[in-house]
């Protein structure tokens, strides 16, 4: 390892060491910071007593938010839009990965195929057709909007083509003298070698769908069809008081104090720290995956 | 027949790629017909069929918007900023870890800086707004201490870019720093020995094998990224904009959404639209030939 050849002077690493910490410090202060407000009391966040530790320790906001019926329903179709469109994603992903990874002597239509795909990432109609073609369609104000209309990830397939490709022709060869087809070469013998790129774009699409705002927004009419980072949006980030009622706004003033808000945040946050650490095991193959030439 | 039983042999493939098909002859290519709206007076309830032709109309009418030159600069300081921080940013800071000798104290460096690439703009813009607020937010109490009067960061115009530049380095950076630092790794340690029994001093080390080392991938993710100059990071300034700024903050993403989804001007909407999606291609395109030629970057 070149760490040991090239160790810094004694003071020159500490310099080193209390800049990065300082940097970690940096990014990790406005997600401790927001846990810290959302268990504090309204009084000590109000009067700004609050930086890095609770004030006044109360679970109070917590017990609030998870009480609003509008929040859990919008948590439950964020939770919904990621067991339904995960597995919707990946087979897709792989079904199209498989032809695409077919040297051309073996499909013809490969390279046709390919730049199908592949245009789709250079160029797009835009915002509004697309809207337009999904209204069109009959997805307004339907939970399928937001899955079908995102179904194929373009570019994980990319990667999982990639993947393929550097698996060992001979293998699949041998199967092939064997009598094996298509889908059992794919199901017997690529999958079974891919799974860890397999679960990092796995946790890449879960995030993602957790992580989708603008669909929900912009395709759903009724907020209690959003899902919850739709729903945040509207309560936490772009309030509208034109389409709420009395009631509704009643609500907003408790649920937009600081303590609440904070709560929200976090609890959004939450599924993300759980499988963080997978993610972060998987990040570096996925990003060095990502660089693997054709 | 060989070409027949080629082709029966290969049914599988075409069941398989049938469902994406259609689905992307729906959502992507459809709407690329319905590009034709940038040349409509789009009517209600009349679609792209039944809308009367305007021609270039709504493209003349974008250009004599006010605003619409003021956006396409916002767009371009904004996307060129991020841009160069994203690559200052993550190349130190990974050349700092890279010199760090406990692997634990790294380790923790990474995982905290990492998290904020996988948080949405939806989550952070709730916490920077309430962070960043000049009344009550914990940053302007924090600059009180040292005696800076309250900035007002996602208000004032004149500071409203910075803060979308240093908060998109914030929640990105971690994710380019662990792609430099992988380059790094890869460094043949042998030239670290050479250099050190030549006498080379640290500074020499860095500047004659370490930023060589990854040059490569330096360039690469600058060129692929040029195709992301009109790209100001709509889902940011969406979360995070008010009209208080529009004159430095409103970027064209923001511009085709209020003009189409808000004020259902359908035609001019479309039109910047494509304006963006035809300089986005051309960029793009000029991109891969870039990454192609000096870094040897293949997508497939």
């Amino acid at each position: 390892m070149n760490q040991k050849i090239v160790r810094l002077p004694f003071l020159q690493n500490i310099i080193n060491l209390v800049i990065l910490g300082l940097i970690a410090l940096v990014c990790a202060f406005p997600i401790l910071h927001t846990l810290a407000l959302s268990l504090s009391s309204a009084a000590a966040a109000a009067s700004g007593r609050v930086t890095i530790w609770p004030v006044d320790f109360t679970t109070q906001s917590y017990t609030f938010v998870l009480e609003n019926p509008a929040f859990i329903k919008s948590f439950g179709v964020s939770l919904l839009r990621v067991l339904v469109g995960v597995p919707v994603n990946m087979i897709l992903t792989i079904l199209v990965a498989y032809p695409l990874s077919r040297t051309i002597q073996k499909f013809q239509m490969r390279d046709f195929f390919a730049w199908f795909f592949l245009i789709t990432v250079l160029f797009s109609g835009g915002l509004i057709p697309w809207y337009m073609v999904v209204r069109q369609t009959g997805l307004i104000d339907r939970f399928w909007a937001l899955i079908i209309p995102g179904a194929l990830p373009v570019f994980n397939v990319i990667l999982l083509v990639n993947t393929f490709r550097n698996i060992p022709r001979e293998l699949e060869e041998a199967a092939a003298m064997d009598g094996a087809g298509h889908w059992t070469i794919l199901f017997k013998i690529l999958i079974p070698m891919s799974i860890p790129i397999l679960a990092t774009l796995t946790l890449f699409v879960a995030v993602a769908h957790w992580n989708s705002w603008f669909d929900g927004l912009i395709l759903m009419n009724s907020p209690d069809k959003y899902p919850l980072q739709s729903y945040l949006q509207t309560v936490i980030i772009n309030p509208d008081p034109r389409f709420m009622s009395e009631r509704d706004l009643a609500l907003l003033q408790v649920i937009s104090n600081r303590t609440t808000r904070a709560a929200q945040i976090f609890i959004a946050m939450i599924p993300i720290m759980v499988i963080y650490p997978f993610l972060q095991r998987y990040f570096v193959t996925g990003i060095k995956l990502g660089s693997v030439k054709g | 027949m060989q070409a027949r039983s080629k082709f029966r042999q290969n049914i599988p493939l075409y069941i398989m790629l049938a469902p994406a098909v259609i689905l992307v002859l729906i959502y992507s290519y459809t709407p690329m017909v319905g590009i034709v709206m940038a040349f409509q007076r789009v009517l209600p309830g009349k679609g792209i069929f039944g809308s009367p032709w305007v021609y270039w109309d709504n493209f003349k009418f974008v250009l004599q918007m006010p605003t619409f030159f003021q956006v396409l600069w916002n767009t371009l300081f904004i996307a060129g900023l991020k841009t160069i921080a994203g690559i200052l940013v993550p190349v130190t800071v990974a050349l700092m870890l890279n010199n760090v000798t406990s692997h634990a104290f790294k380790r923790t460096v990474q995982t905290v800086i990492y998290l904020p690439h996988f948080l949405s703009w939806v989550i952070l813009a709730g916490i920077f707004i309430d962070i960043l607020s000049p009344s009550d937010g914990v940053v302007n109490q924090i600059l009180g201490w040292v005696g800076i009067h309250p900035i007002f960061f996602l208000g004032d115009d004149k500071v409203f870019p910075w803060t979308m530049v240093a908060t998109d380095v914030w929640k990105s950076f971690g994710f380019g720093t662990i792609v430099y630092l992988s380059a790094l790794t890869d460094i043949d340690p042998a030239l670290y020995e050479a250099a050190v029994v030549d006498g080379a001093s640290r500074w020499k080390q860095t500047l004659y094998i370490t930023l060589p080392g990854i040059a490569g991938t330096i360039i690469m993710l600058t060129t692929l990224s040029l195709g992301n100059i009109l790209n100001a990071g709509f889902d940011q300034i969406f979360n995070l904009y008010s009209p208080l700024v529009y004159s430095t903050g409103d970027i064209i993403d923001t511009l085709v959404y209020r003009t189409g989804i808000l004020n259902n001007q359908y035609g001019v909407a479309t039109a910047v639209g494509l304006f963006k999606s035809v300089v986005s291609l051309l960029l793009i395109g000029t991109a891969y030939k870039l990454a192609a030629k000096f870094a040897d970057y293949r997508l497939f």
